[in-house]
Order: structure tokens, then sequence, then C-alpha cells
């Protein structure tokens, strides 16, 4: 008897621990990320001290001279990730349109799906390898024809590479949505006489445009992050781009290339604070992609 | 009056025929890219690998014969270092999201994740140079492993919870109705029942983090030479086609390719290996 009632003890002590670590574990998660954001935050009120606002409308970047404007990284940013939205849009509808209306199921279905998946499993110093070799000749040809400056690195170079990575992320989402669409709402209207262009220009696309617009922002909140593929190809100069063909930098670029050499609290601080300002505007559009999922799919 | 019908329904037939070649035609414009990057890769790469390859240091300019072989050897240790990091607190996390699926505490927990998996890569190797590398006084290849398992934590977790989901309560209810304690249910029936989706989720992880290089610029930060301890800078192989593909010189472009090459043939094989076990294990009722 009593060795049963030692044992039992023994059962409960472990299913105690046992949960413990499982609730443990969990809440190290949560722990963890809000640690993440106030060694940002600590780490960059140096600069948010000294430079205050200025900091996003300074236009020059001089550590020598201890200036540290971001205006020129915060457009280069912007300018590069929406371009590259602005290209790969049209193409990831259409793969999106492909794998979840017209060939859902099937060979081709996942002959095209591994494709995709794989567009996504390649690193992102390989796309910054391949576009210095492959795409910088062909860009600098185009602007040679164009009589602009031949560069080849640049906005332009960097937001088409750009617009290849994050095709991916847009499609999985999209195709699922639009897989989603419910069948008795295709129906009503094949049984009208709609042909399948008016089905999905008329019902699929209304019908998931919630959907779609989360796929875009998602894909969105990658490329403003992408560094390695974009720092090799950007040209890494410190002035505001005049235009999608001129070199410039990003904010993923510039902690790259100058972190590990920055000297002296503020310069530090400054890359620290562009990490934070990454991180808050990848996370904000991060949870309202994922809010619009949300409803998208409870409705 | 008919020939007019006849004439519009011609035409709507017409234009669904031209929006589907459009999408075919985009589709295969869109994968093109891949097709590009891969024939180019293997066509640079093949002739960079051979023995030598495996084995030697890099050499400096002018000299042939050089390898990548401690770019190798860093790249296989951090891997193992992040892998012993990540894997067991992101199944145990897996498992408490799968079955407290509904607690506050499982809400943010999941809020987290996802935030986690948005962070920038680059990000991370700043948090780790700032918990890590400054506190230990300079660079290191363990620090490198926890900017890498960081990043492979959130797809671990996902993959656990959706996996362990699918299982029909049926299975726990029948072990508990046998007298076996909680614990040992869970980890005894419920996740050796859904380990294909794990393993999965797991080698799918390491696929995503083998070619990172943004999160260990400055963490890891590369060594020229061999190195094995995990204290002291080490090289990879991402980090050495950073490098190289930067550098002006053809000898290095030339080990550069060779380790794109490798690496997209470890990603591929990785991939290859979880829908492997994704049908061979199929988790099925």
């Amino acid at each position: 008897m009593t060795g049963i009632s030692y044992q039992a003890k023994r059962i409960n002590l472990k299913e105690k621990v046992f949960k413990k670590t499982l609730t443990l574990s969990a809440i190290t998660v949560v722990v963890i990320l809000i640690a993440i954001f106030f060694t940002l935050l600590i780490n960059s009120m140096p600069s948010i001290k000294a430079l205050g606002t200025n900091f996003f409308y300074d236009k020059t970047w001089d550590p020598v001279a201890d200036e540290y404007g971001a205006l020129p990284f915060l457009v280069g940013t912007l300018l590069t990730s929406f371009l590259a939205l602005l290209i790969s849009t049209p193409f990831s509808i259409a793969v999106a349109i492909f794998l979840g209306e017209y060939y859902k199921k099937g060979i081709v279905a996942e002959i095209f799906k591994n494709v995709i998946d794989l567009l996504a499993g390649i690193p992102s110093v390989i796309y910054g390898f391949w576009g210095l070799f492959v795409l910088v000749p062909i860009v600098r040809a185009i602007e040679m024809k164009l009589g602009l400056p031949p560069y080849g690195v640049g906005i332009f170079t960097s937001s088409i590479i750009l617009a290849i990575m994050i095709l991916p992320f847009s499609v999985s989402l999209s195709r699922q949505v639009i897989s989603m669409v419910p069948a008795h709402l295709k129906e009503a209207a094949y049984s009208l006489g709609a042909t399948r262009f008016e089905v999905i220009t008329k019902i699929i696309i209304p019908y998931t445009k919630s959907g779609l617009f989360a796929g875009l922002l998602l894909a969105l909140g990658r490329a403003l992050g992408e560094t390695m593929a974009v720092t090799m190809l950007i040209g890494n100069t410190h002035e505001i781009p005049t235009g999608i063909f001129s070199p410039g930098n990003t904010m993923a670029s510039v902690i790259a290339n100058e972190f590990s050499e920055a000297t002296g609290k503020i310069y530090t601080s400054a890359l620290v604070e562009m990490g934070l300002f990454l991180f808050v505007v990848a996370t904000i559009i991060n949870i309202l992609g994922k809010q619009v999922i949300k409803r998208f799919t409870l409705s | 009056m008919n020939m007019q019908i006849e004439k519009q329904i011609a035409h709507r037939n017409k234009k669904n025929k031209a929006f589907k070649g459009v999408i075919i035609a985009g589709t295969i414009l869109s994968t093109l890219p891949l097709l590009l990057i891969l024939f180019y890769i293997f066509k640079q790469g093949i002739t960079a690998i051979n023995w030598d390859f495996f084995t030697n240091l890099p050499k400096p300019v002018g000299e042939t014969g050089g390898g990548v072989s401690n770019a190798l050897v860093g790249s296989i240790l951090i891997l193992l270092v992040s892998c012993v990091l990540a894997i067991p607190v992101g199944i145990v996390i897996g498992i408490y999201l799968s079955e407290v699926a509904k607690s506050r505490l499982a809400y943010y927990c999941r809020l987290a994740v996802d935030v986690l998996q948005g962070i920038p890569s680059i990000v991370i190797g700043i948090i780790i140079y700032e918990w890590i590398v400054r506190p230990m006084g300079g660079f290191s290849a363990f620090s490198g492993s926890v900017a890498l398992a960081l990043m492979m934590l959130p797809s671990i977790i996902k993959s656990t919870e959706e996996t362990l989901k699918l299982l029909p309560e049926s299975l726990k209810e029948a072990s508990l109705a046998l007298g076996v304690p909680y614990y040992k249910t869970v980890l005894k029936i419920i996740v050796p029942t859904g380990i294909s989706g794990i393993t999965t989720g797991v080698i799918l992880s390491i696929a995503r983090v083998i070619g990172e290089t943004a999160p260990l610029l400055f963490t890891a930060f590369g060594n020229p030479f061999m190195s094995t301890n995990i204290l002291k800078p080490i090289s990879s192989l991402p980090l050495i086609i950073f490098n190289y593909a930067t550098s002006p010189y053809n000898d290095w472009h030339q080990l550069a390719w060779g380790a794109s090459m490798l690496l997209i043939l470890m990603i591929l094989i990785l991939n290859i290996i979880t829908k492997i076990v994704q049908r061979k294990w199929k988790v099925q009722f």
C-alpha cells in the first residue's frame, strides 16, 4: 500500500514538473520578445536623446562629422520595398490564381508549388551573388541604352531581386485564400452563364480582396527587412536616391555594412535605432496582416 | 439580334481563353528566375568543386587549390549547436500550444511566435550582439548559434503545434483511461505519433537558416582559419559567399560559386528528406 502511494506521489510530482516546464517555456518566448524590444530601445536611447526626430529628417549621414540622418536610408528602404511589391504583385496574383483556381491538384500543381517553395528556400546571399553577376550587367546595358550613368547596381536592380524573393510569401497566402472561396458562390455564377474569367474577376477576387491584401502586406514586411541581397546590389551610397536607377542604401544594409565597425556611442546607437525602426514596422505589418487573415477566415 | 448575342458570347469566350493564357504565362515567368539561378550556379559551381575544395583552407589570391573546409566545418558546427538549443525548447512550446490551446498565455505566446518570425534577420544579429557578443567580449561561434536558434524557433513551434493539433482526442483519452499519467501520455503517445510532422518542421527550419548571413555578420563574424572552438569567431558558408562574392578577385568568386552550389545542394537535399519523411510516416487516422 505504501509502495503505491509512494509511486502516486512521484507521478504527481513529475506531472507538476512537466506542466510547469510547459508553461515556463511558453512564458520564455513572450519574455524573449519583450526583451528584444527593450534591448533595442535601451541601446538606441543615446541616439534618440541626441538626435530626436531629426534622425528621420536629416539628409546627411556622416559618422566622421558625427552627423546621423537616416532619411536617405528611409527613402531607400521604402523605394526598394514598394517598387519590389509593384513588380511582384501581378506575378504573385497570377501564380495564386493558377494554383488556387486553375490547377488546384495534380502533377502540374505539385511541380509549380515545389518550384515556388524552392524560390523561398534560396538564401538571400545567393540571390545577391547571382544578381551581381547576371542582373547587374543586364541593368547596366539598359542604363546605357537609356543614356543614364551605367552603375548597374542601384534601387532598380535591388527591387527586381526583392520582387523575386518576396513572391513566394504573397503566393502562399493568396493561394490558400483563393482556394477557400465557397464552391456555391462560384457555381451560382457558372449557372448564370458566367465564364471562368468572369467568375475569377467578379466573384473570386472581390471575395478574397482582404486576404490578397494580407498576402501583399506580409510580402512587404519581408521586403523591408531583407538585408544581404540588397546590400550586395544597391550600391551603398549615403545620398538620397534621385531616381529608380540611382544607387542608394537601405536601413538593413547600412546596419549590415557599418555595425561591426561602428565606433562611438551615438554612431552605434543610431544604427540600433534603425534596427528598432525595422523591428517596429515589421511587427506592425505582421500583426495587421495576421488580423486581416483572421477576419477573412472567420467570415 | 441572335447574331449579336453570339458575337458577344464569342467575345467573352475569347476573353476567358486569353485570361487563362495570361495566368499561365505569368506563372511560368515567375518560375523562370529559379531555373536561371539554379542553372547559373550549377554551371559556375561545378568547376569549382573538387577534392581540394572540401579539404583545403582558402588560399591567398593568385594561388590555386584553395577550399572552404573551414567554412563547411563552421556551418555544421554552428547549426549543430543551434539545433541543440532550439529543438527541445521549440517542441516543448509546441506541445504547450497544442495542449493548452485556449489560455491567455497561449494567445500571447502565439502572437510572440508570429512576431518573432517576422523580425528582420539583421535585427536578430544586433540583438545577439548586445546579448552575447558584447558581454562575452568578442565574436563567437556560439553567439551565431544562438542567433540561428532564435530564427529556427518559430517554425519548429508552429509545425509541432499544427501536427499535434491534428491528432484525435480519442488517442489521448484512451491512454488516460488506462491510467497512464498525463506527462507520459504526452511524451510516449502524442509526441511519437506526431513525430513525422515535428521532424519535418525541424528539418525545414534547418534548411531555412542554413543560408542565413545577416545574423552571422556580427556574431560568428568569420575566420580565415580552421576553428572548432565555439567561443571563438568561426567561418561559415554564407559568410564566405558574401565576402568572396563582393571581392574583386576571380579565384575567390570561383570559391564563392562552389560554396553557393554546395549550399543549394544541402537545401535541396533537406527539402527532399522532408518530402520523404512526410510520405513514409504520414500521420493518418
